[in-house]
């Protein structure tokens, strides 16, 4: 496999409770290569197995059959190699850990020095304009400030491949454009892949340089939408290039659908 | 510790102190026969009298307590760590659990008695322990299986250990959880304690002083035993809670004020 692929995947399935009766197959014959440095969407209908896809991905779950290398390895030795930063919907924080400590967890446990990880975390806390908050506990925080304590948890070791699966799902209007464009903002300068899981199709547009819509149960990429914005600034999303993308993936996630 | 300052106790106590007087009022008002109900002027001169046997008998029943609560306590944690952390300990230890707590255990303090020897502390400690286990084992288990799946798929990964995360998440997860039934347990341990008592053994307990006076009708030492006894649960009550205050820290404060 290509060694300048971050993700590869190859002709991947995945069967929940293969050979019984409630055998079902999430996940068939799905291809998808990420390169350094992308920001991939992905679309399709709620319950399409978009989560699956991730934790196949992230090598928490294994796949049925076919090929899925990170960084030229297995999604397992990927994981253990800690090339994996997730965000999910829920903020996942420990609500007895400071937010500053919640951002040294993943540090901790890759015995980073006390002094050396504090730093760390002040940095990343400072990236999601979080500065102020360091000791604030979980319960003390929005539900916007808790995912972007858990994104600079995610980011804090550098890993190669973020992994968020539907990250601004539980955000209200408001505060979800704003951590799209805050995002946007890290992506560029931590210089990180992403692969984002959303149903929302104006967030896949605005945040992605490509959107891959997935067709329903079994799914596979059904297609592959590169996305060409001038530019992506709140304003963004009034312009012409913005709408058309945005009716242009509407219209192939309703083929999709309809097939 | 806002549970020590001045405006908290204020209200139980004038509470307290006007259920006291009121009971002391009707009593003198009404004057039954004096040995139905002693009045609290009474019960406080009967302790006064009686303070030395009282307190010794404190510290005998006092030590059973405290020294069953530990062992129910430690183990019922234990055990919950285990049932969490290996399967197979889950399916054959809790169905045990559940059978043990089925059987009505202070029943058999008699039993105990004959088995462990009946001026042993032995008996008494071991219906204490066994008391003490379910609740703390129960509590402590769902605290430390509550835990969000995805924090769990966070930790691992990050390549964590299932030890590593038992440590991280799980045990600061359950604490809550165990602190409830150590508050819970610190007023079980008393009411066990005093009650396998009453089936005999040493003289010099609080259980034998309120069988004892009860029996000739001195009521107002028998109150005097079962009010050491209160202190003793208060007094655990308030232990439970400081330790809970002192493990969870400003985490405490914060989730509740928010």
């Amino acid at each position: 496999m290509a060694q300048d692929l971050v993700l590869e995947i190859a002709g991947l399935e995945k069967t929940f409770n293969p050979g019984r009766s409630n055998a079902v197959t999430a996940i068939s014959d799905l291809y998808l290569a990420v390169r350094p440095r992308e920001f991939v969407s992905i679309i399709g209908p709620s319950g399409c197995g978009k989560s699956t896809l991730l934790r196949l991905v992230g090598g928490l779950i294994e796949p049925t059959a076919g090929e899925l290398s990170v960084n030229g390895r297995s999604a397992q030795e990927a994981r253990l190699g800690r090339d994996y930063g997730m965000v999910f919907q829920a903020a996942g924080l420990l609500d007895w850990r400071t937010a500053i400590r919640n951002v040294e967890l993943p540090l901790e446990l890759m015995g980073w020095s006390k002094l050396r990880r504090r730093k760390r975390a002040k940095e990343m806390l400072e990236l999601v304009d979080l500065g102020g908050f360091a000791s604030h506990y979980p319960a003390e925080l929005s539900g916007g400030m808790q995912q972007r304590v858990s994104i600079a948890r995610a980011l804090s070791f550098e890993p190669s491949l973020l992994l968020m699966d539907e990250p601004f799902g539980a955000l209200d209007e408001m505060t979800r454009e704003y951590m799209q464009t805050e995002l946007l903002k890290i992506w560029r300068e931590t210089a990180t892949t992403v692969i984002f899981i959303t149903h929302s199709i104006p967030e896949a547009v605005f945040l992605s340089t490509r959107v891959a819509v997935m067709s329903p149960r079994p799914a596979r990429i059904a297609a592959e939408l590169p996305i060409d914005l001038p530019e992506r600034t709140p304003q963004t999303r009034d312009t012409e290039e913005f709408f058309r993308d945005v009716s242009l993936v509407r219209r192939t996630l309703r083929s999709v659908e309809g097939q | 510790m806002k549970f020590l300052r001045g405006g908290a106790w204020l209200p139980p106590t004038v509470f307290g102190a006007g259920a006291l007087g009121l009971w002391e009022l009707v009593l003198w008002l009404t004057d039954p026969e004096g040995f139905v109900l002693p009045r609290p002027s009474e019960i406080a001169i009967a302790l006064g009298e009686n303070v030395s046997e009282v307190w010794m008998a404190s510290r005998v029943t006092g030590f059973i307590i405290l020294s069953g609560l530990a062992g129910g306590v430690v183990l019922g944690a234990v055990a919950a760590l285990v049932v969490i952390r290996f399967r197979t300990a889950n399916e054959t230890l809790t169905p045990l659990a559940v059978a043990i707590n089925a059987i009505p255990i202070i029943a058999l303090a008699p039993l105990f008695n004959n088995w462990l020897g009946i001026t042993s502390p032995r008996s008494n400690q071991a219906v204490v322990v066994l008391l003490v286990f379910f609740p703390v084992f129960i509590n402590t288990a769902r605290g430390l299986s509550e835990v969000d799946d995805e924090q769990i798929e966070l930790m691992q990964s990050y390549a964590a250990s299932d030890w590593r995360i038992m440590r991280t998440v799980r045990i600061p997860n359950a604490l809550p959880f165990f602190f409830t039934a150590l508050r819970l347990v610190a007023s079980l341990a008393v009411i066990a304690a005093i009650v396998v008592e009453y089936f005999g053994g040493r003289q010099d307990t609080l259980g034998n002083i309120i069988t004892q006076n009860a029996q000739f009708t001195r009521y107002d030492v028998a109150w005097a035993a079962v009010v050491a006894g209160s202190i003793i649960g208060i007094a655990l009550y308030f232990a439970a809670l400081i330790v809970e205050r002192l493990a969870t820290g400003r985490y405490a404060r914060a989730t509740a004020e928010a």
